[in-house]
């Protein structure tokens, strides 16, 4: 690569180029991007080649320092370059072509978005001079992304491509991450510059507050040790911000009891007594009621958001001093209002209460705490995660409970949107950041089988399973042709009920059991598709077949394989317990109402 | 209740639809918007009127400084500031109203800037409700057209905008 560039296609640039007789190399701007994600110290880029990026792949083509891998549609490079960084906390990159590239990139952007995972997107754009004129596979990139990114850039001369680069992994990692996209038209890819990659990026309109204010975190760790019934609330940004340890430390040191959003799962170790398990909609008993019930209640890195509260009028019925830790000023008080606002990194603030903890050794409310505890007991007692097992019918609830017992707790668990979402969110335990990999935001159907590749190029060694339901599945089944070439031995669990499960379970509640296009007619032979993706195609009908399935699955004989399981399971299951829309937190259905 | 937010934010191309997307996303009202470069060309500084509960203007300011080009943002009603909009109306100034349109423009300390058959146009300064003023004033059958910029507003005296 540090050759000097003999690219001719610009004349009047090369001609400038020769005409240099100092020392500087000229490259031309793919060569220069190539260089740039290299300082960034990228090891993969999920891609799709078209017109507009011809010479940034070409340029790729001549260098090793990264992995392209191809996938079959650009939607799923977005899902794959998010996913790898949601299991590694480093920042994505996605490549994709003008116009349709660039299309059917939004909705990976989007989800990306929604769940505030640092990405960077480098699409192609027509050249310059062809802006506007309607050119072939022309698009308002910048126009069209805006909405759903953090920050994006139209480059518009070579000369810009090292200092927006380098801008925009720094925007993307930094403050509330989220995805940035780089637009850079065809001609500037060509043209000449010499390189050199900025060390440091200062922007003077972009500075996001990462320590927390001294005054309030004290304010705040004295309404939490003083509380008679103290509750914690964590969300994404735990994981984010890499915070799981400070957030052990803080909890065990005071014997909180604790609950997790949908995107803070394994941020804090879901095995362990003090963890209430998920709350919301598909929360647990004890969790929703703790958090409807509590007198003050610590949110971390979580937003209030209305999966979560269900109705903020109900849940503020119930007086409680509410302190939110957030990076993000505008998530707090944007549904709820916040007694006490601390902005800041949630690892930064956590570490600096446990810091005052050791240091000042503060005096609990003891009696009221161990009361509060044993009512949570109580609620915990009513094990509303209990459902009827069956000896005919494969429960869903049973075949992720099996894939936990299977894979040690230990696999990394994509999945879809949907009933089969919730119920790995359920019952399947996670004790460890980063494992638990799904679309909560935006709730993107399809995201899991292109999760599942992002996981497995950032682990390779580790297991990888795919959560997903035989509706959402189709929306990215295309990538098994990606999971063949690069020989990604995922393991697919297929929840097949033949319907849109979440879909009719709220048409059987609210909608007078009127199944309106919800049954999923005409699937395809999931075992067969697999075979002619190049897979190992496993149909389970029986539950006594389920634990059999998936220790063949995950042994030896198949570990190198991808292996596509298609569970036939109980049509009529319902995900319990159960919020109703615009219902409080405490007005939950549980399966024993029933 | 009315605000009048300005802010300085990177005189980029695009940089406006960041702040017009913002308000159409997310449902804020917006009465008025105005942006125009500063002395210093790298900078632009607009002036948003709008509208809304103190929640939601508490959002609509944090939601302006999360965007990575806005570099300050001030809610002028947070303290005493200035307002002024421009407008330009043309009016019917057939020979029978010309006396009378003369008049009412003086006394709103309008001036007239073009004058034609049967028409003026009339220039006039100051805050919202007193443009409002002068076309209530009006009979509706002269008013041929009228052209406002929004309103752009300056805090007073040491109240300061600036990097």
């Amino acid at each position: 690569m540090d050759k000097v560039s003999t690219t001719t296609a610009e004349s009047s640039a090369s001609d400038k180029a020769s005409e240099k007789t100092i020392s500087e190399k000229q490259y031309t701007g793919a060569e220069i991007l190539i260089k740039c994600l290299h300082e960034e110290k990228v090891k993969f880029v999920f891609g799709y080649p078209g017109g507009a990026v011809l010479f940034i792949y070409d340029a790729i083509f001549q260098q090793d320092k990264f992995k392209h891998v191809l996938v079959r549609h650009e939607q799923a490079a977005i899902h794959a370059a998010d996913a790898y960084s949601r299991s590694t906390g480093l920042v994505g990159v996605a490549l994709v072509t003008s116009g349709p590239g660039a299309t059917n990139a939004v909705t990976g952007i989007a989800t990306a978005y929604m769940d505030s995972i640092p990405i960077v997107i480098i699409s192609g754009q027509v050249p310059t001079y062809a802006i506007g004129e309607d050119a072939f596979q022309e698009c308002d990139t910048v126009g069209i992304t805006r909405p759903c990114v953090k920050h994006n850039f139209l480059v518009k001369d070579v000369k810009d491509i090292a200092a927006t680069i380098k801008k925009a992994f720094y925007v993307a990692a930094s403050g509330r991450p989220g995805p940035v996209l780089v637009d850079i038209p065809k001609d500037i890819t060509n043209q000449l510059a010499s390189f050199e990659y900025p060390k440091t990026v200062s922007l003077r309109s972009y500075n996001p507050i990462t320590k927390g204010h001294a005054g309030q975190i004290k304010k705040a760790l004295k309404l939490i040790t003083e509380a008679k019934r103290p509750m914690v609330y964590t969300g994404g940004g735990v994981v984010l911000a890499d915070a799981s340890p400070q957030l052990a430390k803080f909890i065990k040191s005071l014997g909180l009891p604790n609950t997790s959003t949908l995107m803070g799962l394994g941020g804090y170790p879901a095995t362990d007594k003090q963890f209430l398990g998920m709350l919301g909609m598909h929360g647990t008993y004890e969790a929703n009621m703790a958090m409807q019930e509590c007198d003050v209640l610590l949110a971390v890195g979580a937003r209030f958001d209305d999966r979560v509260i269900g109705n903020p009028a109900h849940f503020l019925s119930r007086p409680r001093t509410i302190i939110h830790i957030d990076i993000d000023p505008s998530s707090i008080s944007k549904r709820v209002k916040i007694d006490v606002p601390i902005v800041g990194d949630v690892k930064s603030v956590l570490s600096d209460m446990n810091d005052i903890i050791a240091a000042e050794k503060p005096v609990q409310n003891t009696a009221a705490l161990k009361d509060w505890l044993k009512q949570i007991e109580s609620w915990r007692s009513r094990n509303c995660l209990n459902f009827a097992q069956s000896k005919e019918l494969i429960k869903p609830q049973y075949v992720v409970q099996k894939l936990y017992e299977v894979t040690k707790g230990d696999a990394f668990i994509t999945s879809d949107v949907g009933q089969h979402q919730m119920w790995a969110a359920q019952y399947y335990p996670f004790d460890k950041p980063r494992r638990w990999i799904n679309s909560g935001g935006l709730g993107t159907m399809g995201v899991g089988l292109p999760y599942a590749m992002g996981v497995q190029f950032a682990h390779p060694e580790a297991q990888v399973a795919c959560i997903t339901g035989e509706a959402s599945v189709q929306m990215c089944i295309q990538e098994l042709s990606t999971c063949k070439q690069y020989h990604l031995p995922i393991k697919v669990i297929t929840l097949n009920n033949r319907y849109m499960g979440m879909v009719r379970q709220w048409q059987e509640f609210f909608y007078g059991n009127r199944y309106s296009e919800s049954y999923m007619e005409a699937l395809p032979d999931f075992v067969k598709l697999a075979e002619a993706y190049g897979h190992v195609g496993i149909r389970v009908e029986s539950p006594a077949d389920v634990e059999g399935a998936l220790k063949e699955a995950f042994g030896p004989k198949l570990k190198e394989r991808l292996v596509f399981m298609d569970f036939m399971t109980d049509q009529t299951e319902n995900v319990f317990p159960m919020i109703e829309n615009g219902k409080g937190l405490s007005e939950m259905i549980l399966a024993e109402d029933l | 209740m009315r605000h009048i937010i300005s802010l300085l934010m990177e005189n980029e191309s695009g940089a406006l639809s960041r702040v017009a997307g913002l308000f159409s996303a997310r449902g804020y009202n917006i009465e008025s918007l105005t942006v125009a470069a500063t002395e210093d060309l790298t900078m632009s500084r607009m002036t948003i009127v709008t509208s809304g509960s103190d929640e939601v203007i508490e959002q609509i300011i944090k939601q302006l400084n999360k965007l990575v080009d806005v570099i300050k943002v001030l809610d002028l009603n947070d303290g005493k500031y200035i307002e002024r909009e421009l407008m330009l109306v043309k009016v019917k100034a057939t020979s029978a109203f010309r006396e009378e349109m003369k008049r009412m423009c003086d006394i709103f300390r309008g001036r007239i800037i073009d004058v034609a058959d049967g028409s003026f146009t009339i220039e006039l300064t100051g805050s919202g409700t007193k443009l409002d003023a002068f076309i209530q004033s009006l009979d509706k059958t002269a008013i041929l057209e009228t052209v406002r910029t929004g309103a752009s507003g300056i805090g007073r005296g040491d109240r300061i905008l600036k990097i």
